[in-house]
């Protein structure tokens, strides 16, 4: 590390250098390394819900089963790859921006935003189907089989663990957003791509939350009754 | 990159005899390609921030496994 | 003294380089962040010692006789929210470790400076809420929050109250997310981490629990708030759910917490004995690890809180052995600061006060905690007084003494001034009296069976609750004095030198106080940590 007096001259360095960093090496790496500590903690976050999914599907695996039956197995699925896909638009827009390349970061970019909207939209029509077969649970929640009780639990773990997850995607819709306008006027490229990196790091821990919860919540059962 | 795409779809097959260790390998399986190449952990140069991500996950072990311990134990008194 | 006063006006620091609330309240300057804190964790200190006074007024006499018994539990409620998530949590490290470990390790600022503001802030919005909740009627859960009486019996403000909490633990886990970066990415040329003083080991350590402990409690309140909002039943056995899979969730968190808590005050103690012992510490590699130890195995005994709450058997003798594991690192440390003095040309200002202090209570605080890892002794005592005495021992025998030691050690540095020398025996001596009146007789209430959040109890308990009551004055009085004496130190204390106590540190070889990018350029470090063997004068008394 260089051993640099306190004030630098502006046009001796990066305009995107923070003032008590040495110098952008520095800084990306700590950059780096924050934003990898911010994704323990969200794992740490989710893993408190994965672990009540886990003790209650230890403990009542029929009603696990029953209310996995329910769920809307095409739209997960096609949920899931829309969400790799726009795994994949992302991690292009980070290369485009490490290469230099304006216009074709703002396009995947923008890709990625309108895949993301994709996402919460099949969600909400989830959502909505299933607010309207009474399972949401509380006063209005019903159920036609055994265990109601614990069948209840079962939604209430998928729309709470369903509600962070798309809570956090659209963090990270309007976090691309951001990004794509900043892009846009030109504020990164091959000397500096910390945001967009850091974005595409957010980007894909949400998809692997997805990743995960998608099997535990539709992929129970054999059956699918939809 | 296709790959994942593939898993996917693999997972959509197998409806039939499905068991939650065969579901969770291939999601498992997924999360660790996008970790790898879409996170860019296979080219990350510090070891510190391997070090993290590491101890973030078996933090998480922590709490699942320790947990169900007594879950697992109650059966027994 | 006029000379002098000029001259430290002549001089820029981080104190008159801009005046105006907006550059206090934009400010990007650790140090200047810092006091933010200060003044923030003060006032809740405040706060939650006006619960502590209504409990001990109550407690005076066996009848229920000063407030309503619902009243009571929010007064024990609130008295351990607000001391815990607002003012322990954020003590040291936000105030003290914000201060110093950039200057510590040679650094300008944190890694995250905007991020550091932005985490005050979130303290403040989570204050606020809780304000709020205590204003328009207050939460009565017990800190802990136990379902299902919080998610389906209450109707006070249960879900502000987790709110509030849940924007404070984010500001908690941000701090220790800055923390860790900063130490390992900021270091100056030399500054190895074999090299590091204990205190940037101590916040590093307690950042590793800050982020890896605090986002699941965010998921149990969160839960909660869902229950109740929504009636989801997560933890309501009514519904299907299970009450101890919150205690599994929240104790998770809340045990590693005692450890964020009390690793920076150990933190504290290091430096402070090593400079008034004027030598090296004893085992410095066994301190730094013993501390990066306490943080590991401190998340592997969360359920030492749940013995009497229906865990199996089997998982609480799991649990009881790993609890007997934790102390064996406190105890090093305990024993190495104590060789550390052995030997050493000791002085007695009132920073080494305050760290005998520590020393003693911690120990004692720790013992006790070892009783009650033993399964038997704790159903035994559990939920009673002893529980509460054991814990004040460990949170304000120790760690509050740390802070106030802490606080003592580096005003020069912070402050520009000296404190009167005298006054701070005094303090130091006043609550060191007050608060064993105050806890030592609760670890006899608790053995003779006085339950816990009980707001009336039997006559024959009452001598040793009146003692109680009479060592809390003592402690209150003990605590205003540094208050008002740090006050007026700021316009009439003596000008401070750089290094007052001739102390070993990168800080101290700063202007007291320090200029905004704290070094005129950055340090080369050859020499390793507590070179006392290399500084000659003794210190300054």
């Amino acid at each position: 590390m260089s051993n640099s007096p306190i004030v630098v001259a502006h046009d001796e360095h990066n305009p995107a250098l923070r003032h008590h960093f040495a110098d952008m090496e520095q800084q990306r790496e700590a950059s780096e390394m924050g934003m990898w500590v911010f994704l323990i903690t969200e794992i740490m976050f989710f893993g408190g819900m994965f672990l009540a999914y886990i003790v209650y599907r230890y403990l009542y695996y029929p009603a696990w089963v029953a209310g996995s039956e329910h769920m809307d197995f095409w739209w997960g699925t096609i949920n899931t790859v829309v969400l790799i896909c726009s795994s994949l638009t992302m991690a292009l827009a980070v290369r485009s921006a490490q290469v230099g390349q304006r216009k074709m970061l703002v396009m995947l970019l923008i890709v990625t935003m309108l895949l993301g909207c994709v996402f919460l939209g099949i969600k909400a029509v989830e959502y909505h189907g299933h607010w309207v077969e009474h399972q949401f649970p509380g006063p209005s929640f019903h159920f036609e089989g055994p265990d109601p009780q614990h069948v209840e639990l079962f939604f209430s773990l998928y729309w709470a663990m369903t509600g962070f997850h798309a809570l956090h995607m659209l963090i990270g819709v309007v976090l691309v957003g951001f990004i794509a306008f900043f892009g846009w006027h030109g504020k990164y490229g091959p000397d500096y791509y910390n945001p967009v990196e850091n974005t595409g790091l957010y980007w894909h821990f949400v998809d692997i939350v997805w990743i995960y919860l998608y099997p535990l919540l539709y992929l129970i059962s054999h059956r699918h009754l939809h | 990159m296709v790959l994942t795409v593939v898993t996917a779809a693999a997972s959509r097959i197998d409806l039939r005899q499905y068991s939650a260790a065969v579901a969770l390998a291939i999601a498992t399986t997924k999360a660790l390609l996008v970790a790898l190449f879409f996170m860019g952990v296979k080219y990350i140069s510090q070891k510190m921030t391997i070090v993290v991500i590491v101890a973030g996950l078996f933090w998480l072990g922590i709490l699942l496994v320790l947990s169900m311990t007594d879950y697992a134990w109650r059966a027994f008194g | 003294m006029a000379t002098v006063a000029v001259q430290t006006a002549e001089r820029e620091n981080y104190l008159n380089t801009e005046y105006g609330i907006r550059s206090w309240l934009l400010t990007t300057d650790h140090k200047r962040i810092a006091l933010l804190y200060l003044l923030a964790i003060t006032f809740f200190f405040f706060i939650g010692g006006f619960f502590a006074l209504i409990i001990r007024l109550e407690l005076l006499t066996p009848a229920g006789d000063l407030v309503q018994a619902d009243t009571y539990n929010k007064m024990f409620t609130m008295h351990g929210q607000v001391m815990v998530f607002f003012f322990l949590i954020p003590a040291v490290p936000a105030v003290l470790g914000n201060f110093l470990i950039p200057i510590m390790i040679g650094a300008k600022d944190l890694a995250f400076p905007r991020i550091n503001l932005f985490s005050w802030y979130l303290l403040m919005v989570g204050g606020v809420l809780m304000m709020y909740t205590i204003l328009t009627g207050g939460v009565d859960t017990g800190w802990t929050f136990y379902t299902p009486l919080s998610t389906a019996f209450l109707n006070t403000h249960v879900v502000t109250a987790a709110l509030a909490i849940f924007i404070a633990g984010f500001s908690s886990i941000l701090t220790g997310l800055n923390f860790i970066v900063t130490v390992h990415r900021m270091r100056a040329p030399g500054m190895t981490w074999s090299r590091l003083p204990l205190f940037v080991w101590a916040n590093y350590a307690t950042s590793i629990i800050q982020v890896l402990g605090t986002p699941v409690l965010a998921i149990s309140l969160m839960l909660v708030a869902l229950d109740r909002v929504f009636h989801f039943g997560f933890f309501d056995p009514q519904r299907g759910g299970d009450p101890l899979l919150f205690q599994h969730l929240f104790w998770f968190y809340s045990h590693p917490a005692v450890y964020i808590m009390i690793l920076p005050g150990m933190g504290v103690v290091s430096e402070i004995v090593t400079c008034f012992a004027r030598k090296r510490i004893f085992g410095y590699k066994f301190m730094a690890l013993a501390l990066i130890a306490i943080a590991v195995l401190g998340f592997l005994v969360w359920a030492h809180h749940m013995f009497v709450a229906g865990i199996s058997l089997y998982a609480g003798l799991a649990f009881s052995l790993l609890s007997y594991f934790v102390a064996v690192p406190s105890a090093i440390k305990v024993f190495n600061w104590t060789a550390t003095m052995y030997k050493g040309s000791i002085s007695y200002a009132t920073p080494m006060l305050y760290a005998f202090g520590f020393i003693g209570l911690f120990t004692m605080g720790g013992l006790t905690g070892l009783f009650l890892a033993a399964l038997g002794i704790d159903v035994h005592v559990t939920d009673t007084y002893f529980i509460i005495a054991h814990f004040h021992y460990i949170m304000v025998g120790g760690m509050v003494m740390a802070y106030l030691g802490g606080m003592h050690f580096w005003w020069p540095k912070i402050s520009g001034r000296m404190y009167p020398e005298g006054w701070g025996k005094l303090a130091a001596m006043i609550i060191f009296v007050g608060f064993n009146l105050t806890f030592f007789p609760q670890f006899v209430l608790g053995y003779l069976g006085m339950p816990r959040r009980y707001w009336q109890y039997k006559p024959e308990f009452q001598v040793l609750n009146v003692l109680s009551t009479a060592g809390s004055t003592i402690l209150a009085v003990g605590y205003l004095l540094p208050m008002a004496y740090f006050l007026w130190s700021m316009r009439y204390g003596k000008p401070a030198p750089d290094n007052p106590w001739n102390a070993a540190g990168l800080e101290w070889t700063t202007p007291s106080p320090p200029p905004t990018f704290n070094f005129e350029e950055t340090p080369k470090v050859t020499w390793e940590a507590y070179n006392y063997d290399q500084i000659k004068e003794a210190p300054v008394e």
